[in-house]
C-alpha cells in the first residue's frame, strides 16, 4: 500500500489579487511532501467547495488580504460542510486583525496566520489538522 | 452493498472518496475497482499530452466547455502534475486554467500527482479513469504531466491521443524524432496566434508526410502537401493537424469533429476493441510487475538486500548478479 498523502487545497477567496502568500504556503507544503491543489485567484465559496469535493482534500487553506475574511471564511466553511465534506481542517492566512481571530475560530477555522508566521509552524499544524480528518 | 455500487456521476463526493482509495492503493480501492469493472468500458478516453507550457490545461478547459455547451455528454477530467522526486510533494495547478468549468454538474475534475511514475501518468491513473467511466461519464479527458519526448504511456490508456505543440518548440528534426509525435491521433498546434505558427505547422505536416506519404493526399509527391486533413483512399488514420487558440474558441469545432471522427474510425475498423484489449493487457502487465515486486520485497529480508548491495557498492559484484542472487528461489 502506498503511503497516504495529505491533500491540501490552497484557495484565494474574494477579490484581492495578491497571491504571493498563497504561493509561499503552497510551496512550503509541497516541500513537506504534501499534494497541494492550487486553484488560483478570485474563487467564490461555491468554487472552493466544488474543488474540495472533487479533490477530496484533507485541509483547506484560504489566503485573504482584502479585509473580507469575516464574510468570506464562514461562507466557505458553511458551503464546504453542506457538500457533506465535514471532516476537513481549515486555516486562514493574510492580514487578519487580532480581534477577528476568535470570530474565525468560532466559525470553524483551526488556525489563523499573519505575516511573519514560520512555514514550519504551518506545516506542523496542517499535518495535525489532516489527522483530524 | 459494496462501495462501488454507490458510484454515480451525481454523487461526486462518493466518487471522489473512492478515487482517493484507489489512488492510495487501499484494499477498499481494490474492492471498488473489482466491483465497478464490469460497468466500465463505455466512456471515450481522450489523452492530452505535450510539453510543459504548450497549453494543455487551457485546451482541456476549452474542449470540455464546448462539449458541455452542446449538452449531450458529461465530461470527467484527470489532470496529472509531477510529484517531487525528493519530497514526494506536488503542486497540482491545472484547475487554475479550468475555472470556466466550475459550477457545471456535468463536469468532474480531479488532479493527480504522478507519485514517482515517469511515463506521464500516475500508476493509479487507469484505475481512477475506470471509476469515472463506471460512474457514467461519457468523455474522460486525461491530461498528462508536461511531457518531454518519451512519456508515451497515455497512448496505451487513451482511445484517442491528442498531442499539443505550440510555436517555437523545435525544428523539423524534433518533428521526425521517435516518441511523442508518433503517438498522436490528433496533432494540435495551440497558441496559433503566436509568431512561428507556420513553421511549426509545416514541420508537423512534413513529418506526417514522411510517415504517411502514400496516404496523405493520395500521392507521394516529392515536397508536395496540401493543407487539408483528409484520409484519402485509405483504411489508415492520418493524424489531422489542427490549429487552436485555447484562450478563444478558434479551432475547437474542428478539434471536436476530429475527436468524433477518430472515434468513428476506431469503431468502424474494429480498432476500438483492439486498442481496448491492448490497454487491458497493458494494465494487467503493469499490475503484474508491481505485484510481483511487492510480493518479492515482502519475502526478502532487508538485511539480505543490504548484504548483497554492500558487495555491489564495493564493486565486488554487479547489480545484475545481485538481482540474480536475490531472486533465486529459496531451497
Amino acid at each position: 500500500m502506498a503511503d497516504r498523502k495529505i491533500r491540501v487545497l490552497i484557495a484565494k477567496p474574494g477579490l484581492d489579487g495578491h497571491d504571493r502568500g498563497a504561493k509561499v504556503i503552497a510551496r512550503a507544503l509541497r516541500d513537506a511532501g504534501m499534494e497541494v491543489i492550487y486553484t488560483g485567484l478570485r474563487q467564490t465559496p461555491e468554487m472552493i467547495a466544488e474543488a474540495a469535493v472533487q479533490e477530496n482534500v484533507d485541509v483547506i487553506g484560504m489566503s485573504i488580504l482584502s479585509g473580507a475574511h469575516l464574510v468570506l471564511v464562514p461562507k466557505v466553511i458553511d458551503t464546504v460542510r453542506k457538500t457533506g465534506l465535514t471532516d476537513v481542517g481549515f486555516f486562514v492566512g493574510g492580514i487578519i486583525p487580532e480581534e477577528d481571530v476568535a470570530v474565525l475560530k468560532a466559525a470553524g477555522v483551526n488556525a489563523v496566520y499573519g505575516p511573519g508566521t514560520s512555514t514550519v509552524t504551518v506545516i506542523e499544524d496542517v499535518k495535525s489538522f489532516a489527522h483530524i480528518a | 452493498m459494496k462501495s462501488s455500487d454507490l458510484l454515480s456521476a451525481a454523487d461526486k463526493l462518493a466518487l471522489s472518496r473512492l478515487i482517493s482509495e484507489v489512488e492510495n492503493e487501499t484494499s477498499a480501492g481494490k474492492t471498488a475497482l473489482d466491483g465497478c469493472f464490469p460497468r466500465s468500458g463505455k466512456a471515450h478516453l481522450i489523452g492530452v499530452t505535450g510539453a510543459p507550457g504548450t497549453g494543455k490545461s487551457s485546451l482541456v478547459n476549452r474542449l470540455a466547455q464546448l462539449i458541455r455547451r452542446e449538452g449531450k455528454q458529461t465530461v470527467a477530467i484527470v489532470a496529472i502534475d509531477p510529484s517531487s522526486p525528493f519530497t514526494g510533494g506536488a503542486i497540482l495547478g491545472d484547475r487554475v486554467r479550468m475555472r470556466d468549468l466550475s459550477g457545471d454538474p456535468g463536469v468532474f475534475i480531479r488532479s493527480m500527482a504522478s507519485r514517482g511514475e515517469l511515463g506521464g501518468l500516475a500508476r493509479t491513473t487507469a484505475g481512477v479513469v475506470q471509476l469515472m467511466d463506471a460512474a457514467g461519464y461519457d468523455l474522460i479527458l486525461i491530461e498528462t504531466v508536461g511531457a518531454g519526448q518519451s512519456e508515451v504511456d497515455i497512448a496505451r490508456l487513451a482511445h484517442t491521443t491528442i498531442v499539443v505543440e505550440s510555436p517555437g518548440m523545435g525544428d523539423d528534426i524534433q518533428a521526425i524524432k521517435a516518441g511523442i509525435l508518433e503517438i498522436a491521433d490528433i496533432l494540435v498546434v495551440n497558441k496559433a496566434d503566436r509568431p512561428g505558427i507556420e513553421n511549426t505547422e509545416r514541420a508537423l505536416r512534413a513529418n506526417l508526410e514522411l510517415g504517411y506519404s502514400h496516404r496523405v493526399n493520395g500521392k507521394a509527391g516529392h515536397g508536395e502537401f496540401k493543407e487539408e486533413n483528409t484520409i484519402v483512399n485509405s483504411e489508415e488514420w492520418v493524424p489531422p493537424v489542427i490549429k487552436t487558440i485555447a484562450t478563444e474558441e478558434t479551432g475547437f469545432p474542428e478539434l471536436i469533429n476530429a475527436i468524433a471522427s477518430h472515434r468513428d474510425y476506431l469503431q468502424k475498423t474494429g480498432l476500438l476493441a483492439h486498442r481496448e484489449r491492448e490497454r487491458l493487457m497493458d494494465e494487467f502487465d503493469h499490475l503484474l510487475r508491481h505485484t510481483l515486486v511487492q510480493n518479492w520485497k515482502a519475502q526478502v529480508s532487508t538485511e539480505n538486500i543490504s548484504r548483497v548491495m554492500d558487495a555491489v557498492y564495493s564493486r565486488k559484484r554487479s547489480p545484475a548478479s545481485a538481482v540474480e542472487e536475490l531472486t533465486r528461489p529459496a531451497k
